[in-house]
């Protein structure tokens, strides 16, 4: 990993369909009707069904070793959820070196919708031991 | 309620960590392709390792299409004491993971969840609420292999209870007796309601904080609609009061009627809100607590003003913004 602090991560664009919201929600073993029965989740409020936190999680850390490389280990992912993030939005995943230090470093990553920031968040990444 | 709330929360926090939950199944590859598949990841490391993505680690103890009540774990106990207290919404806001190395193939983790923070009642964009902190703990027998703090607010969503109105609390950013002002941000729903403020544009009158209307404000909404400001009064003792309310704080008496107010007052203090954004408006505004030349204190807004021409003592006048047939909002206006 060439890395600095203020490296730009490659941007990552994410078509939020529903199925991509479902698969992932399954894959997550959650089952809350919010993240795959539209109608419920129109009822309880919200536009269309919405990603889960273990996929935001999920894919903050992919996001992140997509990047980093196989051989990364990740410490840890700290997030803070914004705007949800519906059926047929497109989610962007930017991020920024924004410390290094011998061992590894920190990446900062905001993934954006249309309707603000989903989620921000910080990813410790070292190499294996 | 505040003090029953805090007694439970102290209550369940000084239990400490709940029973060990384990996961359903061990650590298996099908579950991680599953994942990896689905969120997309193609780094080739963990089917040949076999090793679980770390993002994964809470999957594995999550519990099903068809959960068990446990009144035993902590989140679920504070949890089913604010429900009792009518905050029966939830979202999430924070949640930060700690891997101390990747699980493997095979392996049993169980998790551990115990109480850390509960605070509140706090008024933020969605309803008046709680933040509810919690840590947990997974295990591969007496090794500890990740930590997560989690934090969820749960509310009460706005306009579905009958919040008191909030004029005299110099935090609410917008106007009239009970606006649903924005003082905490708040964020993606895990169940509840979902209308987040930063789901929102910053402009259209269609988007200005609805106040709840009760029976005790009625009057009021009433009054601004039809270009009046009006002040409830105690049938009793004759004490005028705002915010209105059910019965008289100086004689107790539950009759009331009202006044129809000059509207003319006072900047008694005010504030310049710059962040964060409030829906249907255009920052920075000003907010003003107006004493009223019959004495009684509001909230509002003050329209087209520089902010730096505001002073505290300065003369205003009343003036009503219509929203919308069902809404109309008392603002102030200075008089120069």
């Amino acid at each position: 990993m060439n890395v600095a602090v203020g490296v730009v991560l490659p941007e990552l664009r994410i078509p939020v369909t529903p199925t991509f919201v479902i698969s992932t929600a399954v894959a997550t073993r959650d089952f809350q009707d919010v993240h795959h029965d539209r109608d419920q989740a129109v009822r309880r409020g919200s536009k269309d069904i919405f990603l889960n936190i273990l996929t935001t999680t999920g894919l903050v850390q992919r996001y992140v070793t997509d990047w980093a490389g196989a051989m990364a280990m990740v410490r840890s992912v700290a997030i803070r959820l914004g705007a949800p993030c519906y059926a047929y939005d497109t989610l962007v995943l930017t991020g920024q070196v924004a410390q290094v230090s011998p061992t590894g470093c920190v990446v900062a990553v905001v993934g954006r919708v249309a309707g603000g920031d989903h989620v921000t968040g910080q990813v410790e990444v070292g190499r294996i031991p | 309620m505040e003090s029953t709330i805090n007694a439970a929360a102290e209550r369940i926090r000084a239990a400490g960590a709940g029973p060990a939950r384990p996961a359903r199944d061990p650590v298996n590859l099908p579950m991680i392709r599953n994942w990896l598949e689905a969120i997309g990841d193609r780094n080739p490391r963990y089917e040949q390792d076999g090793l679980a993505p770390p993002a994964m680690t809470q999957v594995w103890t999550m519990r099903g299409l068809h959960p068990a009540v446990e009144p035993a774990d902590p989140l679920s106990a504070m949890s089913a004491v604010l429900d009792q207290a009518g905050f029966t919404s939830v979202v999430a806001t924070n949640c930060e993971q700690t891997y101390h190395r990747y699980l493997r193939d095979g392996e049993r983790v169980e998790v551990r969840s115990r109480l850390v923070d509960v605070s509140g009642p706090k008024r933020t964009a969605l309803g008046e609420g709680w933040f509810v902190t919690t840590d947990s703990t997974w295990y591969v027998g007496a090794e500890a292999v990740a930590s997560m703090t989690f934090r969820v607010l749960k509310f009460r969503p706005s306009g579905s209870a009958a919040a008191p109105p909030t004029s005299e609390r110099a935090s609410a950013p917008v106007s009239g007796p009970a606006s649903a002002a924005t003082s905490e941000r708040v964020s993606a729903p895990v169940s509840g309601p979902a209308s987040a403020a930063s789901d929102r544009d910053p402009d259209p009158a269609s988007d200005v904080l609805r106040p709840v209307v009760t029976r005790d404000t009625a009057f009021f909404w009433t009054g601004t609609a039809a270009g009046e400001l009006r002040i409830q009064r105690c049938g009793g003792c004759g004490q005028l009061r705002h915010p209105p309310g059910p019965v008289c704080r100086q004689c107790g008496a539950d009759r009331k009627d009202h006044l129809v107010a000059r509207g003319t007052g006072e900047v008694f203090s005010f504030v310049v809100h710059h962040h964060p954004p409030v829906p249907g408006r255009r920052l920075p505004i000003v907010v003003a607590l107006v004493e009223l030349t019959e004495g009684v204190r509001m909230v509002g807004e003050v329209l087209g003003v520089d902010p730096a021409q505001v002073r505290i003592g300065a003369a205003v006048q009343v003036d009503f913004v219509r929203v919308d047939a069902e809404l109309t909002l008392p603002a102030w206006r200075l008089l120069s």
